[in-house]
């Protein structure tokens, strides 16, 4: 599988990276070279192999649904690009 | 007296415990160091004197009433991955400009707990990915070390190339570092260091930004062995903030140290003797082997036959979750914003302008192979390849206690020497490292020899998981056998 110019843009588009028009050939090659690359994984047999989600075989742990930490909102809000009285400032996102 | 800069980090503890000098001493040197060096070698992204001062004033008063801890007074680099709370935390990258984080990760408040001295933070590759540091929004690191009669620059390996290079230069007394795919054990064998990465889990990732969610794993550099299991040890242990880390108890690795490998079985795996390879790298490698037979040591052939896929399964795996990892950088409640003409400008704006070329290529690659249509062709595939490599790992240590392999299959190369190589040729440096990232399994670099140009090598150990024990002691066999002692000649400010 290969990828085009026109892939290349949709990917950025969901990836939410403005279209990086100075460098889409250079792109475009780049992640075709690394796909070419990666084909080789074909050649390995996964047939009835499970995919390891996990570094580890271990069961994520449970804890009880309980609050345990909180009341920062100063802290919360500190790097904020844009704040205001206690809140995120954020551009519109509801018409 | 001799110089702070030769001295291990357990000659430091000896010192500041025969009151040879105080801990404030050794941080008002330390900082000294770090502020001439980071002209020449620019290996820290953050020199925090005040807080060196204050930390090291408080382990004087500590150690004078008898309460010192296991890491009293020593100074220790903190790669820029880590926050360290109210101090300027950016994973080298632009997009976290001046973000100063009001919280403490828990691999730094661990070492701080046990009285390590906090003075400064080290540059890296952006976001952790790549293996020269060159990618750093700062600029690239300077490796100390020079090819014999060269003035080249060389790079430090990465992505952990700045705790590298500061460690190196005698500046630090340990640093931290996180390995995703190699990023502390490559870096290790650049410098002449030692570099361990314990099993997956086993030191938490919480506070440490996130790269690849299950390939990454916080460890230490250190001058020695025996220095880099006591910082591995004050490092790790149960952390319920990171559901991943591992709940057992967390051994004394120092004692393991110095133990004989007499009996022990160690694995030389066929499939790392890659073609191509410098014969300088077959030839150290074989010399362990033998050093570890005269040792006591049983040699074991065996084969990992996944070794070829774990590279190209990685470079599906770690982009993909670093794709969704850093979704999170979206200019609106920390870091940098670029402000648009609407919100998803906005975030197009701050993305494109935040994150530099490699780490946008590994979020488009990241993201395409978790596109409909493509998930199963790739992620899932990889995924599968890499529980293939898990069980290789599995059935090889069903035969042997440890396994024996180089570290890079090169020293360290000249800065920008592979600028316009296709970025396959830098991601193969990890080809040796990233099979332990892929199966969770401990490995360390342990510094062997040098090249015929008078740059240091590494050899790399595998132990099977949580048996970090058998890794340290099969890294100390090797590192009383090599005697490795040579220092890069003193050439920085």
């Amino acid at each position: 599988m290969s990828v085009n110019k026109d892939d290349v843009r949709r990917i950025a588009t969901l990836a939410r990276i403005a279209e990086p028009a100075d460098r889409l050939d250079a792109l475009t090659g780049e992640l075709n070279g690394i796909l070419d690359w990666v084909e080789q994984l074909n050649e390995v047999d996964v047939d009835g192999v499970e995919p390891m989600t996990s570094a580890a075989p271990m069961k994520l742990p449970m804890r009880t649904d309980e609050i345990s930490d909180g009341g920062k909102r100063e802290a919360v809000l500190k790097n904020a690009p844009r704040s205001d009285d206690g809140f995120f400032v954020v551009p519109k996102s509801v018409e | 007296m001799t110089k702070f800069s030769d001295l291990t980090l357990h000659d430091v503890l000896a010192g500041l415990e025969a009151k040879d000098f105080s801990a404030v001493e050794l941080a008002e040197a330390t900082v000294s160091a770090a502020e001439a060096a980071q002209g020449d070698l620019n290996c820290f992204t953050v020199i925090d004197g005040e807080r060196a001062k204050a930390m090291a004033e408080s382990s004087d008063a500590r150690r004078a009433r008898g309460e010192a801890k296991l890491l009293d007074g020593v100074p220790i680099a903190m790669k820029d991955l880590f926050a360290v709370q109210g101090v300027e935390t950016t994973a080298s990258s632009n997009i976290l400009k001046g973000f100063k984080p009001e919280y403490e990760s828990t691999v730094s408040g661990n070492l701080w707990n046990e009285g390590a001295v906090f003075f400064g933070k080290t540059s890296m590759d952006e976001f952790a990915m790549g293996s020269s540091n060159e990618t750093a929004a700062t600029g690239p690191v300077i490796n100390p070390w020079r090819a014999q009669g060269s003035t080249e620059k060389l790079v430090p390996g990465g992505s952990s190339g700045g705790s590298a290079a500061a460690l190196a230069a005698g500046i630090s007394y340990g640093a931290t570092g996180t390995d995703t795919g190699g990023s502390i054990r490559q870096p290790a064998a650049f410098t002449g260091l030692v570099g361990a990465k314990p099993t997956y889990g086993r030191c938490s990732r919480w506070g440490v930004v996130a790269f690849a969610s299950s390939l990454d794993h916080p460890g230490p550099f250190g001058k020695t062995v025996k220095d880099t299991a006591l910082l591995t040890q004050v490092m790790s242990g149960h952390d319920p903030k990171d559901s991943t880390s591992y709940p057992g108890e967390v051994p004394n690795w120092v004692k393991a140290v110095g133990k004989s490998v007499k009996g022990m079985k160690i694995g030389v795996p066929k499939e790392y003797r890659m073609d191509g390879m410098p014969g300088e790298i077959d030839k150290l490698w074989t010399k362990g082997v033998e050093w570890l037979r005269e040792a006591g040591a049983e040699i074991v052939d065996i084969s990992l036959p996944m070794t070829k896929y774990a590279l190209p399964a990685y470079y599906i795996i770690a982009p993909a979750e670093a794709s969704s990892n850093l979704a999170r950088y979206d200019g609106m409640r920390y870091g940098v914003r670029v402000e648009g003409d609407d919100l998803t400008d906005t975030y197009e704006k701050t993305r494109s302008a935040g994150f530099g070329n490699e780490v946008q290529r590994r979020i488009l690659m990241g993201t395409y192979v978790l596109s409909a249509g493509y998930y199963d062709a790739y992620y899932v595939k990889a995924l599968k390849v890499r529980r293939k490599i898990f069980e290789d790992f599995n059935l090889a240590f069903e035969k042997v206690d440890a396994i024996l392999t180089p570290t890079t299959p090169s020293a360290a190369f000249g800065i920008g020497s592979k600028a316009d190589a296709d970025p396959i040729e830098m991601y193969l440096n990890d080809i040796f490292t990233v099979t332990a990232n892929i199966a969770g399994v401990p490995a360390i670099s342990v510094p062997a020899g040098l090249d015929a140009s008078g740059l240091p090598l590494g050899l790399q150990v595998i132990a099977p998981a949580l048996d970090e024990a058998a890794m340290f002691t099969v890294a100390g066999a090797i590192e009383e056998a090599a005697g490795f002692t040579a220092k890069p000649e003193k050439w920085w400010g």
